[in-house]
C-alpha cells in the first residue's frame, strides 16, 4: 500500500492540496500523512507570527486541517538543516554582495531533499506533495515540470531545482486549479484556513528586515561605504554594503531629480553603484550552479524562455553552454536588474526545463 | 470528506489492529474503568457545590472528604493535610512558591536539582526572577542526586529544598529518605514530587520526612485534571490562587467532586492489596527488562538513566544518528504508540535538560526515546515494539546516510 507524505506549511494552499489527496486516498486506497516542517525557532517577541509560514501558530492549523481532512499529523524538525542550508545561505549570499535564493533552496535541499529523504524513512512514505502551482507531466521517457493552470500564481521559478529522481517522487494536486478555485475548495470544506491571508514575506526573517539577521548570524553590523556612479564619482554614502540588493531603489538617501537604482554591489570595495533606469537593465547575462530537469541541456546552444524573476513575465532568449553547469543568456529584450544569485529559469514553452543562479558581473 | 476519526481507523483496519499498543504511560494512563464508574454518580447525580449549605451540596462534600481521608490514610498523613489542585504541575507549583513566599522573610534560597520536571523548574525560575536565589544540584551520569551535595548546597538562609522522587523522563529513582535525613537535620522543608513513583508505590510522608509532596491522577489510571499536594500540618505556605477559602484557604476554587472522586479510587484500586501491587510491579519490572535487552541489543541504542534504580515501567534510551521524534512517527504509524521522553508537540528538539544534566551529548540527546509499560501490556506488546523499533531505526539510519552522502 502506497503512501504520501504531503507537506502542510498551515497555509491555504498546502492545506487544500492535502485535503484533495485525502479525499483522493479514499478511493485509491493510498494512504496520507500530514507533515509540518519545523524550520527555524521562536520568533522574536511582539512578531506578528499568525502572518509567518513556520510558526507554531502555523503548526496549529496544520494540526487543525489534519484533523478535519482525517490523516495522521507529525512536526518533522528540520531546523539544523534549514539552518544552514537556507538561512546561513541566505545571509552568506547577502555578505557575497549577492541576491539570495532562499526559496528556491528550500525547495532544495529541503522539501524535496531533507523531507523526502527522512520522510520517506520515517513514514514508510513513497512520494511528496506540496501546494505548489506546478503541474507534473511524464512524457517521451521522462519528467517533466509544467507551469501552472494559474499562470499568476505558477511558482515553477521556485522548482527548476527538482532533478528526476525527486521529480519522480513529487505530486502537485494544486496544479490545474486557480487560486480562487483553491480558496472556494477550502471555504467548502471549512478548512479554518481558508480565508488566511497570504504570506508575503521570507519565512525567516522577522518583518522583512533580514539585516538584524546579517548581525545575529555573521556578526554583520554594517559599515559606511561610498554610493557612486558609472564613472565612480562619489554621489552618497550606504550603511553597509550587504544591505542593498540589485535593482534596489528605495533606502539609498540621494536626491538626483532622477530615478537611481542600485546597479553593482562591490563587497570588497564596500561599494554600491547606480544608476538610471537604462543602466540596470540588460541583455546578457551568465548563469553559473546551472540544473537541468532533463539531467542535461537541451544542447550547446539552443532557444528558450527565461524569467529572473518570480512572477514576471519570461522573455525569449537564446542559451549557449559554457560547460556543464555554466550558460550565456542573451535576451530580446533587456530584462530588468538581473541580480548575482538570483534564479534564471528557463522554459521551452510551458515546461519549465531548468536555471540557474546569475553570477556576478565580470 | 472524512472525519477525523473514521480517517485514523481506517488506517487502523488495514493493518488488522483495532488499538495501537500504547506504551507510554508515563505520559498518561487509561481511564480504569472501576474509576471511571466511582466517578459517574458524581458527574451524573451528586452535582452540587461542596461549599453549598444544603443537601446537595453537603452530599458532594462526602465525596471528597471519603476521597481526602484514603488518599491521606495511604501515605501516612492526616486528612486535613491533604490540598486537591488541578493537578501535579499545579501540586509542585503550590509548593514551590508557596512555601518559597513563606519562608521569605528568613531567607531565599533554594536547593533543587538540574533534573525535576518542568513544573518544578519553571516555578523555580519564576522565583528567581523576583529575586530568589536557586542552586540547581547536577546529578551523576545515571540522573542520580548525591544527598552530600544537598548537604553542602544548604545554608542558612535556604528555605526550601525540593527533590523529586523518581524522574518522569529517564525513570531513576532519587535517594529520597537520605535526603529527607539531610533536611530534617538541618531544619529545612523538603518537598518532593513524587508524581511518577507514586503511581507503584506508596510514598510514605513519614519514612522520607517530608514537609510537602506532589501526587496526580492521571499517572495512576486515574483522570486527567486533578493532583493533590501534601503538606505537613503547621507548615507554612502561601496560596497560590485566591478566590474563596476551599481546602483550608490554601487552594480556592469549586473542587472537581468527580475527579477527586476518581482520583481517591485509582490510588485505592492501586494499593489495596500490597501483594497484588508487588507482583504487578515485578511483572512490568519483567517488561521493562526485556524492552531493555531488546532495543540495546541494537546497535548504538544506549539505555539512559539508572539500570538498576529506575521505576518498574521505564524504559529510555539515546539512539544514535536518528531524531526521537521521526522515530516515534515510525513506530506510530505502525501503531506502536511511545514517547521522546518530552511530550512537546510543536516539534522542537531542544535536547532534553534531564539528558543534558546526565552528560549526554545533546547530538546524541536528539535521538532520546522512552517507553512505559502498563497494566495492559503484554509480552506479545514488547516483542511488536521492538520489532517495529529495529526496523524504524534501521530505516531512519539508512536515510540519514543517504542525505549525508548526497549533500558530500
Amino acid at each position: 500500500m502506497s503512501r504520501i507524505v504531503a507537506a502542510m506549511s498551515g497555509g491555504v494552499d498546502s492545506s487544500v492540496a492535502a485535503a484533495i489527496l485525502a479525499r483522493e486516498a479514499a478511493a485509491t486506497g493510498e494512504e496520507v500523512i500530514g507533515v509540518w516542517m519545523r524550520t527555524h525557532g521562536d520568533m522574536p517577541e511582539g512578531y506578528e507570527q499568525s502572518r509567518s509560514c513556520c510558526s507554531p501558530e502555523a503548526a496549529d492549523d496544520a494540526r487543525r486541517v489534519a484533523q478535519i481532512i482525517g490523516v495522521p499529523f507529525f512536526v518533522l524538525n528540520v531546523e539544523r538543516e534549514f539552518g544552514s542550508r537556507v538561512i546561513d545561505a541566505f545571509v552568506d549570499a547577502y555578505l557575497d554582495g549577492a541576491t539570495p535564493n532562499p526559496c528556491q533552496a528550500c525547495n532544495q535541499y529541503i522539501k524535496f531533499d531533507e523531507l523526502l529523504q527522512r520522510g520517506l524513512a520515517a513514514y514508510g512514505a513513497d512520494a511528496v506533495a506540496t501546494g505548489h502551482y506546478a503541474r507534473l507531466e511524464h512524457r517521451d521517457g521522462r519528467w517533466r515540470l509544467m507551469r501552472a493552470a494559474d499562470s499568476d500564481k505558477d511558482q515553477t521559478y521556485f522548482l527548476w531545482v527538482l532533478d528526476q529522481a525527486q521529480l519522480s517522487r513529487t505530486r502537485f494536486p494544486l496544479g490545474e486549479m486557480t487560486k480562487p478555485a483553491v480558496r472556494a475548495l477550502a471555504s467548502q470544506l471549512t478548512l479554518p484556513t481558508a480565508q488566511k491571508p497570504e504570506s508575503q514575506e521570507i519565512c525567516f526573517v522577522p518583518l522583512g528586515d533580514y539585516r538584524a539577521l546579517l548581525e545575529e548570524r555573521r556578526g554583520y553590523a554594517g559599515d559606511p561605504g561610498p554610493i557612486v556612479d558609472a564613472d565612480g564619482t562619489q554621489l552618497g554614502t550606504h550603511t553597509g554594503y550587504a544591505h542593498y540588493t540589485v535593482g534596489q531603489r528605495h533606502g539609498l538617501g540621494l536626491a538626483l531629480g532622477e530615478a537611481v537604482y542600485v546597479r553593482e554591489v562591490r563587497p570588497r570595495t564596500n561599494t554600491l553603484v547606480v544608476g538610471g533606469r537604462d543602466e540596470v537593465a540588460q541583455r546578457t547575462f551568465t548563469v553559473e550552479g546551472g540544473l537541468f530537469t532533463a539531467g542535461e541541456p537541451p544542447g550547446e546552444r539552443f532557444e528558450a524562455s527565461v524569467r529572473i524573476r518570480h512572477r514576471a513575465p519570461d522573455v525569449g532568449c537564446e542559451v549557449t553552454m559554457l560547460g556543464s553547469d555554466r550558460f550565456v543568456v542573451e535576451t530580446a529584450e533587456p530584462v530588468w536588474a538581473p541580480a548575482p544569485g538570483q534564479g534564471a529559469v528557463l522554459y521551452d514553452g510551458d515546461e519549465c526545463i531548468g536555471g540557474g543562479r546569475i553570477a556576478r558581473l565580470s | 470528506m472524512l472525519s477525523g476519526e473514521r480517517g485514523t481507523d481506517l488506517a487502523r483496519q488495514r493493518h488488522n489492529r483495532p488499538m495501537a499498543i500504547y506504551l507510554d504511560h508515563a505520559a498518561t494512563t487509561p481511564l480504569h474503568p472501576e474509576v471511571l464508574e466511582a466517578m459517574l454518580p458524581y458527574l451524573r447525580e451528586h452535582h452540587g457545590n461542596p461549599s453549598s449549605i444544603h443537601a446537595s451540596g453537603r452530599r458532594a462534600r462526602q465525596g471528597i472528604d471519603e476521597a481526602r481521608e484514603e488518599i491521606a490514610a495511604l501515605i501516612g498523613a492526616k486528612p486535613r493535610e491533604i490540598v486537591f489542585t488541578s493537578g501535579g504541575t499545579e501540586a509542585n507549583n503550590l509548593a514551590v512558591k508557596g512555601m518559597a513566599w513563606a519562608g521569605s522573610a528568613r531567607g531565599r534560597h533554594i536547593v533543587t536539582t538540574a533534573i525535576e520536571h518542568k513544573g518544578v523548574l519553571n516555578a523555580c525560575a519564576a522565583l528567581e526572577r523576583t529575586g530568589f536565589e536557586v542552586t540547581y544540584l547536577p546529578v551523576d551520569r545515571f540522573g542520580r542526586v548525591d544527598p552530600d551535595d544537598v548537604h553542602a548546597a544548604i545554608t542558612p538562609r535556604t528555605t526550601l529544598v525540593t527533590i523529586m522522587a523518581a524522574n518522569n523522563e529517564v525513570g531513576t529513582l532519587q535517594p529520597v529518605a537520605e535526603v529527607g535525613a539531610v533536611c530534617r537535620a538541618a531544619g529545612v522543608p523538603f518537598h518532593s514530587d513524587a508524581i511518577q513513583y507514586a503511581a507503584f508505590h506508596p510514598a510514605p510522608v513519614d519514612a522520607w520526612q517530608l514537609t510537602a509532596m506532589s501526587l496526580c491522577a492521571h499517572k495512576a489510571y486515574g483522570p486527567k485534571g486533578v493532583g493533590a499536594l501534601y503538606v505537613r500540618q503547621g507548615t507554612a505556605m502561601v496560596p497560590q490562587q485566591q478566590g474563596g477559602s476551599q481546602e483550608r484557604q490554601r487552594r480556592a476554587g469549586t473542587e472537581d467532586v468527580a475527579s477527586i472522586v476518581g482520583f481517591a479510587a485509582a490510588v485505592r484500586r492501586l494499593f489495596a492489596d500490597g501483594a497484588r501491587r508487588a507482583v504487578e510491579n515485578e511483572r512490568q519490572a519483567a517488561l521493562r527488562d526485556r524492552l531493555i535487552v531488546g532495543a540495546t541489543a541494537l546497535r548504538g541504542v544506549e539505555l539512559t538513566g539508572d539500570p538498576e534504580e529506575r521505576l518498574p515501567n521505564s524504559a529510555s534510551f539515546v539512539v544514535e544518528g536518528i531524531q526521537g521524534g521521526d522515530l516515534i512517527a515510525a513506530l506510530d504509524l505502525e501503531d506502536v504508540e511511545a514517547s521522546t521522553g518530552s511530550a512537546c508537540s510543536t516539534g522542537s528538539t531542544e535536547p532534553s535538560h534531564v539528558l543534558l544534566a546526565m552528560g549526554v551529548a545533546p547530538e546524541l540527546a536528539r535521538g532520546s526515546i522512552r517507553v512505559t509499560v502498563g497494566e495492559g501490556t503484554t509480552t506479545e506488546d514488547v516483542d511488536r515494539a521492538l520489532e517495529v523499533l529495529g526496523s524504524g531505526v534501521t530505516r531512519l539510519r539508512g536515510a540519514g546516510m543517504v542525505a549525508a552522502l548526497a549533500r558530500a
